[in-house]
């Protein structure tokens, strides 16, 4: 199946495009791969990580892509048990995007380790009190379920049958796994004492309520794309839909946004309060996240404002702003407002202020690239 | 036969690359480890032996500091060896005691065997 | 011990009870549930612990003792930078170590007086729940003890802790090691670090090195809690003591007195 992703039916164009974007994703790729050589030689000192903000850049992108994978049931919901047939000629895309984006997700864990080579360890001296453990287990369960749904479903459309008896069973298991994956995620931070920011109960709908607005968001651009440059037509209804889904979803995940800062500020308890104040609007003249905060918020209310309208939401180039839009917006919010606010204020209610490094930059991009390639290979094999 | 000659051409650079390592190195003596016992305090012993034979200590001295690892999980840090004899686990305060030569004495065996320790990562040996 | 078996018994079926609902969680349950027992130290020998009585620490001499004590028998780098900082027994303002006790009008020498803060062993030490390899695990004499062989350095048990006790080897941090002492190891980059309550120095019969460091003042106290006629338990049971963040039920086992 593989010889498709070389060979095309497009004009010569296309494949001159194709490639040259494949050349560039290849050498940012290498650049990264580079740079995690010297990361691997210095140490993790190599970031802009400290002993107070632990987690940085590659954990939010963790976290943020653990999202987008999961948001693939909301293909599989409609389509599976609603018989919803619009989505069929997408449905093999959001596939390939949770695998790519599990993909993507275990190479920013791997990246983030300080002694990589003992990863094994997590396997050799299982720890089931420890949600990292069952973390692992459900992603590399998700990364397997989707890769023989998603092989297995392809190879039927190839041959115009309908897919075997067997995968329906692991269709259904998919949905609740893909709840579970994000689930699982939210409880690494929401059980831990003393995190203020984290430790909150609607943790894991809040991840969930965003994946689903993300993840779609994600796929109207590539949708958009994919039919801009090639003669596939996902549907315009089904990007509608899309659209749709993504309104939704992300009106719930700013009301459920919204209910943290109700009992953050009624409360008004102070360590629940800090890392809010400190995101938003800084402490002691301290905020370098303060706009990228508000970034995310004016383009979540605009995006709102613009989905929640039909005749905006039409528009497809409307729609295709307003995709990035709650794109950008969530992908700042659950990543590096999420990540990064929970550490500040430190336990002793100091600031330590972070900002990722060149290096770390580099590393991430590298890891985004891959993502990119193997999505850019999986949908040349669909398309 | 088809492109005999590039076919011919191509086995010979093969069999060239394959035998490299071995072409290289013919003819020259590699030196055996000769792993040192000459510091002060096994000189100072009566009996020069280590905490179990140096049949067994060459053989196994691997798995036997992989199960040390443990001392500090749980907590048993006495090493009864065959004869009954404690000695205390610690790679530092008792290898390391008489072995204070670890350039002439590990790294003579390791660096001949290529084998990759990451030992002194950690573990701090007196400069010899 | 009626008391706690029943307690246990009834915390059994409880997690049996949420296991039964959320139905694929009876395997975990279990684990969770061998882990607390194994966990649990107030039935076995010994829980070491620690009293760090502030009154006598007068002069910055008098911390700086400890401190560099620590550090120096275990190695501790000293990187000279907050971005790459290591400590096991350091120094914070009564207001950082205690945020949530401080209050506008309290005595300006409490506030800002520095305290000494190191790992507080905690009864139930969510570091070690984390800990995706029991890298760092809790001993049955209650100190929390790290395995520097297995630790992968996912930094979960930082992000734990509560107190901020622990550091990570961002780079090598052999070069910043001023003097070794070649009777401990040093530290790889890229695992977690963190005071040990001296175990290798209990194991010989001596006291850690901070409390060793001041005894002529006795201004820390060391001991097992298990034992009614420790010196800490003395010392507990006579003068008022608090903990850090004890609502978070860590049960923290350092205990200051004002």
């Amino acid at each position: 199946m593989f010889e498709k992703a070389l060979i095309g039916n497009r004009g010569y164009w296309g494949w001159i495009a194709l490639l040259l974007s494949i050349a560039l994703l290849l050498s940012v790729m290498t650049i990264g791969f580079i740079t995690y050589l010297r990361q691997l030689n210095y140490g993790l000192g190599i970031t802009g990580m400290s002993r107070d903000v632990s987690w940085g850049l590659y954990i939010a992108q963790f976290t943020f892509l653990v999202g987008v994978a999961a948001s693939a049931v909301m293909l599989i919901i409609p389509y599976y048990l609603h018989d919803y047939k619009k989505f069929g000629k997408i449905i093999i895309l959001g596939e390939f995007l949770a695998i790519s984006a599990v993909v993507m997700c275990m190479l920013f864990v791997f990246a983030d380790l300080g002694q990589p080579f003992r990863v094994l360890n997590i396997i050799l001296h299982p720890t089931p009190s420890s949600i990292m453990f069952w973390d692992m287990i459900v992603l590399n369960g998700y990364l397997l379920l989707n890769i023989i749904i998603g092989w297995a479903v392809l190879s039927a459309e190839r041959n115009d049958v309908s897919p075997p008896g067997w995968v329906k069973p692991l269709i259904y298991l998919s949905i609740p796994w893909a709840i579970s994956i994000h689930t699982v995620t939210a409880f690494l931070y929401a059980g831990l004492p003393g995190r203020h920011l984290w430790l909150t109960a609607i943790m894991a709908p809040r991840f969930l309520a965003s994946a689903f607005a993300s993840g779609p968001a994600l796929l109207i651009i590539l949708c958009l794309i994919v039919r801009r440059i090639t003669k596939f037509d996902p549907g315009n209804e089904a990007i509608q839909t899309l659209g749709k889904i993504v309104t939704y979803a992300m009106i719930i995940n700013i009301f459920f946004f919204a209910l943290e800062l109700f009992t953050v500020f009624y409360s008004k308890i102070p360590g629940h309060t800090h890392p809010f104040k400190y995101l938003f609007f800084g402490i002691e003249g301290q905020g370098k996240l303060i706009p990228w905060m508000w970034t995310a918020a004016l383009l979540a209310i605009a995006a709102i404002i613009l989905l929640i309208n039909p005749g905006t939401r039409k528009n497809e180039n409307i729609l295709m702003a307003a995709a990035v839009g709650v794109f950008i917006s969530t992908w700042i919010d659950k990543g590096m407002g999420l990540v990064v606010g929970g550490f500040i204020p430190n336990p002793f209610e100091e600031i330590t202020e972070y900002l990722p490094t060149a290096p770390e930059v580099l590393i991430t991009l590298g890891v985004w690239a891959a993502g990119l390639l193997i999505i850019t290979m999986f949908y040349k094999i669909t398309v | 036969m088809y492109d005999g000659n590039k076919i011919i051409t191509g086995l010979i650079i093969f069999a060239c690359l394959v035998t490299f390592p071995f072409l290289y190195n013919f003819g020259k003596a590699n030196a055996k480890p000769d792993p040192k016992l000459d510091t002060p305090v096994i000189q100072q012993m009566k009996e020069k032996r280590c905490i179990e034979t140096k049949e067994f200590m060459r053989a196994n001295h691997m798995q036997l500091l992989d199960e040390w690892r443990e001392a500090v999980r749980d907590g048993k840090r006495v090493y009864v060896n065959s004869s009954g004899e404690s000695y205390k686990i610690s790679l530092q305060n008792t290898c390391l005691k008489c072995h204070s030569n670890t350039k002439e004495f590990c790294d003579e065996c390791h660096d001949y065997m290529s084998v990759k320790i990451y030992c002194w990562d950690c573990h701090i040996r007196v400069k010899s | 011990m009626s008391y706690e078996l029943k307690a246990n018994r009834r915390q059994f079926f409880k997690i049996l009870g949420i296991s039964a609902l959320s139905g694929a969680g009876s395997i975990s349950s279990l684990f969770a549930l061998t882990q607390h027992s194994s966990l649990s130290t107030h039935h076995l020998g010994k829980r070491w612990a620690m009293v760090v009585d502030m009154g006598k620490f007068k002069t910055e001499e008098d911390y700086k003792r400890c401190i560099d004590a620590c550090h120096h028998i275990h190695n501790v780098p000293d990187f000279g930078n907050p971005k790459d900082e290591i400590k096991w027994i350091w120094t914070a303002p009564y207001k950082n170590a205690f945020p949530e006790q401080e209050h506008e009008y309290i005595r300006d020498d409490i506030k800002n007086k520095p305290f000494m803060v190191l790992c507080n062993h905690c009864d139930n030490p969510s570091c070690v729940r984390v800990c995706p390899t029991k890298a760092t695990f809790k001993r049955q004499d209650g100190i929390v003890a790290m395995d520097y062989h297995r630790c992968i350095g996912c930094r979960f048990c930082m992000a734990a802790c509560p107190y901020g006790s622990r550091s990570f080897n961002w780079r090598d941090p052999q070069p910043f090691i001023k003097e070794k002492n070649i009777e401990y190891p040093m530290r790889t980059k890229g695992v977690v670090e963190k005071c040990n309550f001296c175990e290798e120095r209990l194991a010989e019969g001596l006291p850690p090195a901070c409390v060793e460091a001041c005894k002529d003042n006795k201004a820390l106290v060391f001991g097992d809690l298990n034992n009614p006629d420790s010196e800490v338990r003395k010392i507990l049971s006579s003068r008022y003591a608090i903990r850090r963040k004890p609502e978070l039920g860590t049960q923290p086992g350092v205990y200051y007195i004002v």
